[in-house]
């Protein structure tokens, strides 16, 4: 019976990836089948998902195995029921306050993060010693990081006209913004590939048994 | 007239075509090791056995053809190498990608023993606060592991305490809270060593953190660094025989790229000619 199941998932499977590929001919029903069940099949899989993996083990079974110890959580369960209230018209200002409270510690956390990882370490990261290379390759791609960073930064300085020494740098910080978008580009395409290669080797291998 | 298009169904055909031919009929093209997988692969090589390290495990079935080679290998070193493997996840599906893993490579090595050698110790709600309140002390986080054991009963849990207790960290991450939370906490608040694999398509935004400062030490950027990292540990996996297909589909993509240009350009001269 095992089996079967086993079967039938890989069948459905396949069924469902050419349902999707299909779309790529053109829009048709069956592309369409397939896409309503996916969202239905995902918003009913995370709903009971958050309620088994997030509700009963961080809220009910603290509170059921030890309340006096976790009475605390009733709070956030409050927050939580207020954040509901957004699907009452009229109780709807009540999920303000929750909302609040997730803005304000996000920012306050990611602030201080932001500023040591991303601002600091990064800078740091900068400031080396261009010259200072094993050979001519790290060489020039240290200087390249440097001026890059400097060039970048100035093309986004906008309360200076970028005209005349100004302006011929904010225009190298272009270029070397317009590569950074080539390279992500090329990553983007990499990773779309990547996952069609999945795709086709559970079509291939798993399905029609022609790759091992 | 200007030069007709093409209809982008042919490109399409084509991928399909260039990216299947070479799964079935593999040709083998080399893979090149790059610098950054380079140093992921050496920092667990050179970690002791028996060290304690902590893999993360940030995805869902959505990147597992990127991301799951990739984590099966590093996963694979570091058993090779008698690591004691602490795995958690910050994404909720990221617990059945671990049992996944650890289903296929507990029969490649079946002296592993749970709670010994390695403990799953499941999902936790909050990403970054998360990981904060993991520098404390793991207990606070997790008290049970994912199948409700409490830790404290779990031999490899034994001293654990927090990120003093960890040799490196691994994420594998497929967004936030992924692998970028772990630098901003594990490395540049804790200090620990932090490596893993991202996404291609998230990759330009992760590796300015691989640098001077070593916020990560060496990173796994897509597909192609997971297969150089099956070569390094000698045990070509999907990744590898993914290879000549990318690299086929890419360079469809260049020849369609060349080809779209200089229609481009042709449609340019015809119509400035009138």
């Amino acid at each position: 019976m095992v089996d079967f199941f086993e079967v039938l998932g890989i069948w459905l499977g396949a069924f469902f990836t050419f349902a999707i590929f299909s779309f790529l001919y053109k829009d048709n029903p069956v592309y369409k089948v397939a896409e309503q069940i996916f969202v239905g099949l995902s918003a009913g899989y995370w709903f009971i998902y958050t309620i088994f993996n997030v509700m009963i083990p961080n809220l009910l079974t603290p509170l059921s195995n030890n309340f006096s110890a976790n009475y605390i959580l009733i709070l956030p369960a409050i927050l939580g029921i207020m954040m509901l209230m957004r699907l009452v018209p009229k109780a709807e200002w009540l999920s303000r306050f929750p909302i609040a409270i997730l803005i304000a510690t996000t920012a306050g956390i990611s602030f201080l993060r932001f500023l040591k990882s991303d601002v600091i370490g990064q800078l740091n990261a900068t400031m080396i010693n261009p010259f200072a290379g094993a050979n001519w390759v790290v060489i020039v791609g240290q200087i390249l990081l440097v001026v890059g960073t400097i060039t970048g930064v100035v093309y986004f300085y906008f309360s200076k006209k970028h005209e005349g020494a100004f302006g011929v740098t904010a225009k190298i910080g272009i270029y070397f913004l317009m590569v950074s978008f080539g390279a992500a580009f090329g990553y983007t395409a990499m990773a779309r590939i990547s996952l069609l290669i999945g795709r086709l080797q559970f079509l291939l291998g798993d399905w029609l048994h022609l790759i091992k | 007239m200007a030069a007709k298009s093409i209809d982008r169904r042919w490109i399409y055909l084509f991928i399909f075509l260039g990216v299947a031919f070479p799964l079935i009929f593999v040709i083998g093209l080399p893979i090149e090791i790059t610098e950054n997988t380079q140093m992921a692969y050496d920092l667990i090589d050179n970690t002791p056995a028996g060290s304690h390290v902590l893999y993360s495990f940030d995805y869902d079935p959505a990147s597992m053809p990127e991301l799951h080679p990739m984590a099966k290998a590093m996963v694979r070193h570091s058993i090779e190498k008698k690591h004691k493997i602490i795995f958690t996840a910050l994404w909720p599906m990221g617990v059945q990608m671990i049992d996944d893993i650890m289903e296929q490579l507990s029969t490649e090595y079946p002296d592993l023993v749970y709670g010994e050698d390695y403990v799953n110790l499941g999902f936790k709600v909050g990403g970054i606060v998360t990981i904060q309140a993991m520098g404390k002390n793991f207990r606070s986080v997790f008290p049970t592991d994912a199948n409700g054991k409490k830790i404290d009963k779990l031999p490899i849990m034994n001293n654990i305490e927090n990120y003093n207790n960890i040799s490196y960290i691994c994420s594998f991450s497929a967004g936030a809270p992924g692998i970028k939370e772990w630098v901003q906490i594990g490395n540049d608040v804790y200090k620990r060593p932090v490596t893993g694999g991202v996404t291609g398509v998230s990759a330009p935004s992760i590796l300015p953190y691989v640098n001077e400062q070593k916020q990560l030490t060496g990173l796994l950027a897509g597909l192609k660094a997971a297969a150089e990292y099956e070569k390094l540990i000698g045990a070509p996996a999907l990744a590898t025989a993914g290879m000549d297909a990318q690299s086929l589909a890419h360079l469809i993509i260049i020849i369609f790229i060349v080809i779209g240009n200089i229609n481009y350009w042709r449609n340019k001269k015809k119509k400035g000619d009138k």
